[in-house]
């Protein structure tokens, strides 16, 4: 096992923060689906009612930072290569995938914060920071934004378990170190 | 759990019903065009307070005669994807099948059956509402405001109305509480003389 990693990537390994960022979007992407799903269908006197879309909104409008902060680090960062036991195939496969991350979770965002500024107010972040409303800005905004974001949120979750099986296949089966560049170490003595 | 919809298309609002009236009762098409009129609701929160709404678009006529009532009728049509309760969380939440579902049910719509003079410009309509897919028949105690001629050459002549239904009746879930299970409608209509 390799365990000294760097803060930035090489070009076979990813850097700390890249891996940090990694995960502290999947656990948020997955805890955000997951709250969004309870929450909507919480009985009116729930207490959660309440704070679950309060929370569900700041965690959301954080998480948009994040993904912005993720860009830029990404961009500036060197870009480890895809391993040599990859096929063709998967090194496309796993870059669609990639790129529908990124493009997703951004839609989902966006439509998120269109959803709640429809009537021009004003997002709370747990009631420290207020993201401004542009308004409607286009008819029946809430609606639409709101389908959009429900069904994208499915679809990118059924995405996340593709990724998830992709990455378990490539440790156990193909035994090679997709998975475990992520985790911050390689195996060695790999065939 | 399916919250949200997509917004149905915008009905056709316009009517084409032709009334068989008589002579006397003149028809009038409800001011919708100069938002001379209003379809308000308000319902309690938690029993505490008033929340009121309203839906942004709808359409109607009717005929009246003040001297014959047996001639008068009512038809309203309401575009129930314009609900506005001034806060879009709620609205998008309220156009869902949780409560009114409009992607399934994007108009409701009133026909009086029988318009009765109660005295005193009271007026008590009965007719069928349909709201949410159910029909279901509701009485209207509604009272004339005024009628005249107006500044621009026409003749209009214009109704308050009140009716309190309850969600049950209408097949709506009623899950906001024992004193949220009624809904009151306010209407506000001017007609203008055809």
């Amino acid at each position: 096992m390799n365990i000294k990693i760097n803060m930035q990537n090489t070009t076979n390994q990813y850097g700390w923060l890249s891996i940090l960022l990694h995960w502290l979007v999947a656990f948020t992407v997955i805890g955000l689906f997951a709250l969004g799903y309870w929450m909507v269908d919480l009985d009116y006197y729930n207490p959660w009612n309440k704070q679950g879309p309060d929370l569900h909104k700041s965690i959301g409008i954080l998480l948009f930072f994040v993904m912005v902060f993720r860009l830029i680090w990404r961009s500036v960062q060197l870009k480890p290569k895809a391993l040599k036991t990859h096929s063709e195939t998967e090194k496309k496969l796993g870059h669609l995938v990639h790129l529908f991350f990124y493009t997703a979770l951004f839609v989902l965002m966006i439509c998120g914060y269109l959803i709640s500024t429809a009537d021009g107010r004003a997002i709370e972040v747990f009631q420290l920071i207020s993201i401004v409303s542009f308004g409607e800005l286009f008819t029946n905004q809430e609606d639409l934004a709101g389908a959009v974001h429900k069904y994208l949120a499915y679809l990118l979750m059924s995405f996340v378990v593709l990724h998830a099986l992709a990455a378990l296949k490539h440790h156990f089966i193909d035994k090679d170190n997709t998975l475990t560049r992520m985790l911050g170490y390689q195996r060695l003595n790999i065939k | 759990m399916k919250k949200l919809i997509l917004a149905s298309i915008f009905p056709t609002l316009l009517f084409a019903s032709a009334f068989t009236s008589t002579a006397n009762a003149a028809d009038y098409i409800v001011d919708y065009k100069g938002a001379h009129a209003s379809v308000n609701f308000k319902i309690k929160h938690l029993g505490y307070s008033w929340l009121t709404g309203r839906f942004d678009k709808f359409s109607g006529s009717f005929s009246y005669d003040a001297a014959d009532l047996s001639t008068a009728k009512i038809e309203m049509l309401v575009d129930t994807t314009s609900l506005n309760t001034n806060h879009a969380e709620r609205d998008k939440h309220v156009r869902s099948d949780d409560f009114l579902d409009v992607g399934k049910f994007g108009s409701a719509k009133f026909v009086s059956a029988k318009i009765t003079d109660k005295g005193n410009d009271k007026l008590e309509i009965k007719g069928l509402l349909t709201l949410h897919g159910v029909d279901k028949d509701i009485i209207i105690d509604a009272v004339k405001i005024g009628e005249g001629k107006d500044p621009w050459g026409g003749y209009r002549v214009g109704f308050s109305g009140t009716t309190k239904i309850a969600l049950v009746d209408f097949g709506i879930p009623a899950t906001l509480g024992p004193a949220s299970a009624h809904v009151e409608l306010e209407l506000h209509i001017e007609g203008v003389r055809k």
